[in-house]
């Protein structure tokens, strides 16, 4: 396995920019996500990484060598797509054989060419049935070996896909949201038995996806992306603690932060729709407070607000509550308890326990909790 | 049409349902048998006679015009150019096509304009561009024979050397069809999906040899089968260019089954003997039809 390195990657369809300086590093054996919305250039960029793409700036490397000028088939990459891209006309055991066979087997050697009766054919293709084998065997694939893949399931399918990737040992697995063609429970499995082979693999995978969901399940580190440009990569608690912008605020998390224009007061106080919340901050121009649903508080003080609609989810039950001042709705997700006694058209009032404060351009600005009154007493 | 609905647990407005069905395709169940199924039968009726263009009445002649063909010799010379024929222009004609089809394809800029230069032919009046051909191929001022001199080769006198003129014709005859095969291939091309041959790039080839014979020509399939069985039915109906270049000579050599049927036909009024031709043309058509279904339907259908 290697690591795949990304710098000032550039990239236009005539004079769109879809990429604009995308540098990032992928360590050996780490899974890495691309997350962004549709037409955020992800999937672009997956491509120029698997050479299908050229770029107009920037340098792509694996293991520290320069792979930019290589054509796709020299970059000893395996990609899993999208559609899968399974040959359609050969069996299962033929697709997850063809990345061998095209690269061990010199073209006169390969079928129906009479070279492929030399005993030295011979002894390759044994060797690439066995591969084959061992690599089916590990993905539950036995028995469907001399299927074509119109008679396979969708989550049958995927796998294949996954096998052609394996079977020669690539430098490093590209995943094209591979599992959005599949129904949400065999997703959920689909998950699992990624990250498990990833593990197992100890296998570098840079895997695109537009769900926040998946990408936070699954990865060591996600990259979020917009608009051609990397917004932010790190650790999913990380991005989800500490978003570097409003964006990524927005993007990661469900149901999304709520996002409130604020103002700083005297003192750094920190004041939505008049009323002072337990929070100071730096004076900035567009100040905007972001408070995640699990963040509220319900009490005696903070924001009046009237209670809209309860989604009582089993685990969990999220509150659409209208603010008294202007009218915006929050979402508030409290324990199942804590929202027993709640029924709509009920008055609130909401207090954020934890907050993050975003300027005019939507960077994320320090903020800290005010210590409670009594301690200031005391 | 569903099994009859009569039971007395059929659906209520089941039995109005059918009604309705028969009605609504009566219309084209009409037209089927006035159009297409009704003459058919007529000619197949008539070859059975002895009638001639004009006369009152006709009599059952059984199988006379039959055992007539099966002794006349122009009848089997003509039905051997005909095979000649359709075997020297379907494959030069599916190989060009697809050739034609796939640098074009392959072609950034342009694309628009060569597909309509190449389908040009297709959608002109060959009558009109037989003469253009025979002034090509005349043999003194002719554009090919230039040619053929240029490259220090001897002239010839193409639509009258009796083993020259079928190829001839067949060559016109590609010329015309090529832009056909070409537009059935491109579509067939178009449904190959891209990220096959990107799949293919990364598992390790990606030479223009390996790209056709991996993917593009297996799952070309389909569209290869459809295409030869056009090109096949059309070339079998091959008349116009025979009509005014050549009318089947020079020594029969370019006497097709068309040409004979309507020379019988219209020419010597003989209708029921012309009829009994066109019965051979109709079995030939349908066998091709039927090889072409049989062959699809064989086919594993790639999801």
């Amino acid at each position: 396995m290697a690591s795949v390195s990304l710098e000032g990657i550039g990239k236009r369809f005539g004079a769109t920019p879809v990429l604009q300086g995308v540098s990032l590093d992928v360590a050996d054996g780490e899974f890495l996500a691309l997350l962004g919305p549709s037409g955020c250039g992800k999937s672009t960029l997956l491509r120029i990484i698997a050479g299908l793409e050229g770029c107009n700036a920037g340098t792509v490397r694996l293991d520290g060598q320069d792979v930019t000028e290589l054509p796709a088939k020299a970059r000893n990459l395996a990609m899993v797509f999208q559609s899968y891209a399974l040959y359609p006309h050969m069996t299962v055991r033929r697709n997850i054989a063809a990345p061998l066979e095209l690269r061990r087997l010199s073209a006169w050697r390969r079928p129906p060419l009479p070279g492929a009766l030399l005993p030295s054919a011979r002894a390759i293709r044994a060797g690439i049935a066995a591969e084959v084998a061992q690599v089916a065997e590990s993905l539950g694939l036995s028995a469907l070996l001399d299927r074509r893949p119109a008679q396979l399931s969708g989550g049958q399918r995927q796998r294949v896909a996954l096998a052609r990737a394996m079977v020669r040992r690539p430098a490093a697995f590209l995943m094209d949201e591979p599992l959005s063609n599949l129904d949400a429970r065999l997703r959920g499995e689909a998950r699992e038995e990624i990250v498990a082979l990833q593990r197992r693999l100890g296998a570098t995978v840079i895997y695109v996806t537009h769900d926040q969901a998946e990408a936070m399940a699954m990865a060591d580190r996600v990259a979020v992306m917009q608009a051609g440009r990397l917004l932010q990569v790190a650790p999913p608690q990380a991005l989800y603690d500490a978003p570097a912008s409003l964006e990524v605020a927005r993007f990661v998390g469900s149901p999304p932060m709520n996002i409130l224009p604020a103002r700083i007061g005297l003192g750094g106080r920190v004041e939505v729709e008049g009323v002072a919340l337990p929070f100071h901050g730096p004076a900035c121009p567009g100040p905007r407070l972001g408070v995640r649903p699990e963040a509220w508080a319900l009490g005696a003080e903070g924001l009046p607000a009237r209670l809209s609609r309860i989604e009582r989810l089993g685990a969990e039950a999220i509150l659409h509550a209208a603010l008294a001042g202007s009218g915006t709705v929050v979402t508030v997700r409290l324990a199942p308890e804590q929202a027993a006694g709640l029924s709509p058209g009920q008055a609130l009032h909401l207090t954020p326990r934890a907050a993050h404060l975003f300027d005019e351009e939507g960077l994320r600005r320090p903020l800290h909790a005010t210590l409670p009154q009594h301690a200031d007493h005391g | 049409m569903a099994e009859p609905l009569r039971r007395s647990g059929a659906r209520p407005g089941a039995r109005a349902e059918q009604w309705a069905a028969w009605l609504l395709g009566l219309p084209a169940f009409l037209l089927m048998w006035a159009m297409l199924l009704g003459p058919a039968l007529a000619v197949i009726l008539l070859s059975f006679t002895d009638w001639s263009f004009g006369e009152a009445e006709l009599r059952w002649h059984g199988l006379g015009n039959y055992l007539e063909l099966w002794g006349d010799r122009v009848f089997w010379v003509s039905l051997r150019n005909t095979l000649i024929y359709v075997g020297v222009s379907v494959p030069a004609t599916v190989a060009l096509g697809l050739l034609a089809a796939i640098l074009i394809e392959g072609a950034g800029r342009g694309r628009g304009l060569y597909r309509a230069l190449y389908f040009l032919p297709v959608a002109s009046t060959l009558l009109g561009m037989a003469l253009v051909w025979e002034f090509m191929l005349h043999p003194r001022v002719g554009f090919v024979n230039q040619v053929v001199a240029a490259l220090g080769f001897a002239r010839r006198d193409w639509l009258n050397d009796p083993d020259l003129a079928l190829l001839a014709l067949a060559a016109i005859g590609v010329w015309q069809n090529l832009g056909l095969a070409m537009v059935l291939f491109m579509a067939g091309l178009q449904a190959i999906p891209a990220d096959l041959y990107e799949a293919l790039a990364l598992d390790g080839a990606d030479g223009a040899w390996e790209r056709f014979r991996r993917i593009t020509w297996p799952l070309l399939g389909p569209a290869l089968v459809f295409v030869m069985a056009i090109m096949a039915i059309r070339s079998f109906q091959v008349f116009d260019t025979v009509a005014v270049l050549t009318e089947g000579g020079p020594q029969k050599s370019t006497e097709v089954l068309l040409y004979t049927m309507v020379q019988n036909g219209f020419t010597f009024l003989r209708s029921a003997y012309g009829a009994a031709i066109t019965a051979v043309f109709l079995a030939f058509t349908l066998a091709l039809t039927l090889a072409q279904t049989w062959l699809l339907e064989r086919r594993a259908h790639y999801g």
